[in-house]
């Protein structure tokens, strides 16, 4: 079953164009991978289809339902969580609380104005924590988190309103290797378990040839090659492009 | 009507629009390049008119001629640059990086200390300057008199505008000035020594102000309310036309100045206002001016914000002994005193429903003043024109308050950091001028008297009990929202609004409801005042009341939850203590806010409880991680 179906998205700075009529599917329970050097399009390409840019033109259809446009807590609402490429949490919260905080939208209780917020559904939270193993850090504020526990306080937050789609923009960026292949295993095995289906983006092609279903290459906006891992790192364009090597992720 | 008038009119307004543009040509340059909105720009406007004034004697005395008088308002720009560049050593290079909230008090402090710096050297009265030599006639045009020296002006401002265009374009210093204006980090990464070219553009914008008061002094008398009126006159003007932009503040100048010309023959009452209804006209169409261009996030966002501790036993002990010692307060106290306390109590919920919005939703409101006048105005005008009683109206106080924050707010929230302060001010100062003008219903510049509570509530004892109830019910609710989910959506959006947004909270839905709260909060302690105070009049709408609150929630700490009612304590005591042994209040009051920024900006509260950990529940705030 088709879950996401993005077509001829197209968005331009000024007279830049970012992204070019790029198109793509994602089915239930698949591991997408968007692949491409810096400056390609990628973080474009999510921020139009969680609704932080409205594209110039082209659509953005969820189970057949166009959201393009929407703003982002509308696509929220519609079952998609994500997380960013430069990690976003709220740092003067606990790391519970974040998740919390969360939830709190998820019921519908995000403006409550007399019950105190640090009780409400905080067994939830602490089991999203739990899955995304860092519920020894609960009581933390995220200010004072390392950069790899925000990500997986992102993550927790993103499934706080049970998504049938993530983004992931990055999100082992800044992790030790094996970190990310940690933090990649527990992605599938969540998306697995749930069935629902991942959106990511990953510079280590270790990291995405090991658990992506299916990659799309883009370079200079333009969507280049897709296919299955082997076939992409069997392709022409795609080798030129990385010059055989892996690309280092920016700092 | 004869056509010869409107001639005249028009020429009028081009020479209010030179003067307008030369005195905010400079406060746009510095905003430019420091980010810094410099109230103190108007204490160099006013110093320049009365440096002139000096000068000119002296050397009028000497008998130099016309050369005396032109040189005479040479040197006094000259000097007041010079004052800038001491501004900036002494003061600005601090709070480059610190939060606007800092950034504005502190140059408002400067504000109030020049005022009483010019006070005590020039005196209260207005000074009358001498006539420009050579220009001290009419033309008569279209059959109409014209003074000579108003037509020069209407040439100086296009004159001052070349001659930085010359600067900007061909000199290396105007260049950079252009480039830290579009980018600020490129100057920095292009090695070029930023200290000395902020120094350089502070003596350039003071330079400015010093020579527009100069020049201003042929045709008004120095006087010491100059500044605050120009300086408000000058944000409209510098907000219009695009923070930044000299080009847009010309432009936005002529609007305002042809505006005023032909504005007073069609709306002659509304004066004061229409200059802050196409201000707030111009920001909700264009959100950055004329010519302006968005800003980066503003500098709050990157920093991890203060989080909220539950209470702990020693913490829940304290204020019930507090809450104890109120109620038995008028066993003990005489009159006076429960006077005091009543005024506490009512800015303790003013500083309070401030920092609702400032401190926990990263709103900086710098006319807060509306709201509490408006709900003193509110009651005071359902008691006056239509005899309601003062329950009704301290019930409709919140109301009317609550129903102007919902309306301003609604456009407020769209911007954020300095140009929110701005639009915050703007409508602040459009409520100020509609009491202070529309005489028949406020009672104009006298206001409103003989607001006295209702007969059970009469004696100070009972009206003390009174207040207390309503503020601390108003305290409390606030309190418990910033517990409850609402205080932490509002600090949600705060921290990150994008990560805000991508949980369903629509960020500016939420600002816009946390402001009306706020509004509603504020307007119930205008109410409260009035009663207490039995009359009413402007001042409690302009810009000092918005100041004070800030100042409180300054002083007791910004990111604390009790700051704001420790500052309002505070604050209300050394007012009542010192402002009676002072003729210098001002220079006190500007004292203590620089001294909170410059030393102790985490204020009384902040600073306790990084002191006692025993009182905190959970670990201090660090940094987070880039
Ligand atoms: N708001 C914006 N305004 C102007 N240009 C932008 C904006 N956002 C992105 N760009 C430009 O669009 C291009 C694509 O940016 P994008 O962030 O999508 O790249 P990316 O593939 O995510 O790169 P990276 O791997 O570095 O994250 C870049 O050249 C970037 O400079
Ligand atoms: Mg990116």
């Amino acid at each position: 079953m088709t879950l996401l179906r993005v077509e001829r998205l197209h968005k331009s700075f000024g007279g830049f164009e970012a992204v070019r009529d790029v198109g793509f599917t994602l089915e239930a329970g698949e591991r997408l991978a968007i692949i491409g050097p810096n400056g390609a399009g990628k973080s474009t390409c999510f921020n139009m289809i969680g609704g932080q840019l409205r594209p110039d033109h082209g659509r953005v259809l969820l189970d057949g339902e166009d959201i393009t446009g929407l703003p982002p807590r509308a696509v929220w609402r519609k079952g998609v969580g994500r997380t960013f490429q430069i990690a976003a949490a709220f740092g003067s919260m606990t790391v519970a609380e974040n998740v919390q905080m969360a939830l709190m939208n998820h019921h519908g209780r995000a403006r409550a104005l007399f019950p105190l917020a640090r009780e409400l559904y905080r067994e939830e939270a602490l089991a999203l924590l739990e899955r995304v193993g860092i519920r020894d850090q609960a009581e933390r504020f995220c200010s004072m988190l390392a950069y790899g526990d925000i990500k997986r306080v992102e993550l927790a937050v993103a499934l706080a309103h049970d998504p049938r789609l993530l983004l992931m923009d990055e999100p082992t960026a800044g992790m030790a290797p094996a970190e990310r292949h940690a933090l990649m295993r527990l992605v599938s095995a969540i998306v697995a378990e749930r069935g629902i289906a991942v959106l990511f983006t990953e510079h280590d092609m270790d990291v995405v040839f090991a658990y992506a279903d299916r990659i799309l290459v883009i370079n200079r906006g333009r969507l280049i090659a897709e296919g299955p891992p082997e076939k992409v790192r069997a392709d022409r364009e795609v080798q030129a492009i990385y010059l055989g090597s892996t690309v280092e992720s920016p700092a | 009507m004869d056509p010869g008038f409107f001639v005249v009119q028009f020429l009028n307004g081009l020479a209010t629009a030179s003067f307008l543009f030369m005195a905010s040509a400079g406060l746009t340059i510095v905003f430019g390049v420091t980010r810094i909105v410099n109230f103190a720009h108007g204490s160099f406007y006013m110093l320049g008119a009365y440096l002139a004034y000096t000068l000119a004697g002296i050397f009028m005395d000497a008998a130099y001629g016309a050369m005396s008088f032109w040189g005479a308002i040479f040197l006094a720009a000259v000097i007041v640059g010079l004052l800038g560049i001491l501004l900036e050593l002494v003061v600005l290079r601090r709070i480059y990086d610190a939060p606007e909230l800092f950034q504005l008090l502190a140059t408002f402090a400067v504000v109030l200390i020049v005022q009483d710096l010019v006070r005590m050297t020039w005196g209260g009265e207005d000074l009358l300057g001498p006539r420009a030599p050579g220009l001290k006639s009419f033309v008569l045009v279209a059959g109409r008199r014209f003074p000579e020296y108003e037509l020069a002006m209407i040439f100086a401002g296009p004159l001052v505008l070349g001659a930085l265009w010359l600067l900007f374009h061909r000199t290396r210093f105007g260049v950079l000035v252009r480039a830290a204006t579009l980018d600020r980090e490129m100057v920095g990464a292009l090695g070029v020594n930023q200290a000395l070219l902020f120094t350089g553009v502070l003596f350039l914008g003071a330079f400015l102000a010093g020579l527009a008061g100069a020049l201003q002094l042929p045709r008004e008398p120095a006087n010491p309310y100059m500044d605050v009126n120009i300086i408000v006159e000058a944000f409209v003007v510098t907000v219009i036309g695009g923070m930044g932009s000299v080009t847009g503040a010309f432009l936005a100048a002529l609007l305002i100045g042809e505006l005023q010309a032909f504005g007073i023959l069609v709306f002659p009452k509304i004066t004061l206002v229409l200059a802050f209804l196409v201000m707030a006209v111009v920001l909700i169409v264009r959100p950055y001016g004329l010519l302006g261009r968005p800003q980066a996030e503003s500098h709050g966002a990157a920093r991890a914000g203060a989080g909220l501790a539950a209470g702990t036993p020693l913490q829940r002990g304290f204020w019930l002994a507090l809450l104890a010692l109120l109620l038995v307060l008028p066993l003990f106290a005489d009159e006076y005193s429960l006077k005091l306390m009543i005024e506490l109590l009512i800015f303790g919920l003013f500083a309070f429903s401030l920092n609702f919005i400032m401190g926990w939703g990263g709103i900086v409101s710098f006319g807060h003043a509306a709201y509490f006048g408006l709900g003193a105005y509110g009651a005071a005008l359902l008691v006056h024109h239509f005899a309601w009683p003062m329950e009704g109206a301290l019930l409709a106080a919140p109301l009317v308050a609550g129903t102007a924050a919902l309306v301003f707010g609604a456009l407020c929230v769209r911007l954020s950091g300095v140009y929110l302060a701005m639009l915050t001010l703007a409508f602040a100062q459009i409520v100020y001028a509609v009491a202070f003008q529309w005489v028949e219903f406020t009672g104009g510049d006298n206001g409103l008297i003989g607001i006295w509570p209702a007969s059970w509530a009469a004696s100070r004892t009972v009206y003390y009990y009174l207040t207390l109830a309503v503020s601390l019910a108003g305290i409390g609710l606030l309190w418990r929202f910033l517990y409850a989910p609402f205080g932490y959506s509002s600090r949600a959006v705060r921290d990150s609004a994008i990560r805000a947004d991508a949980i369903g909270i629509d960020p500016r839905y939420q600002r816009w409801l946390a402001f009306t709260v706020s509004g509603i909060a504020a307007g119930l302690g205008g109410g409260l005042y009035v009663f207490s105070k039995g009359n009413i009049d402007p001042e409690v709408l302009a810009i000092p009341t918005s100041v004070d609150a800030l100042t409180m929630v300054l002083i007791g700490g910004v990111e604390t939850v009790t700051g704001p009612l420790a500052g309002a304590a505070l604050l209300t005591l050394l007012k009542d203590f010192v402002m009676p042994l002072t003729l210098y209040w001002k220079m006190v009051m500007g004292v203590l806010i620089l001294g909170m920024v410059l030393a102790f900006p985490k204020g009384l509260v902040g600073i306790l409880a990084d002191r006692l950990p025993a009182l905190q529940a959970r670990p201090a705030e660090r940094e987070r991680p880039a």
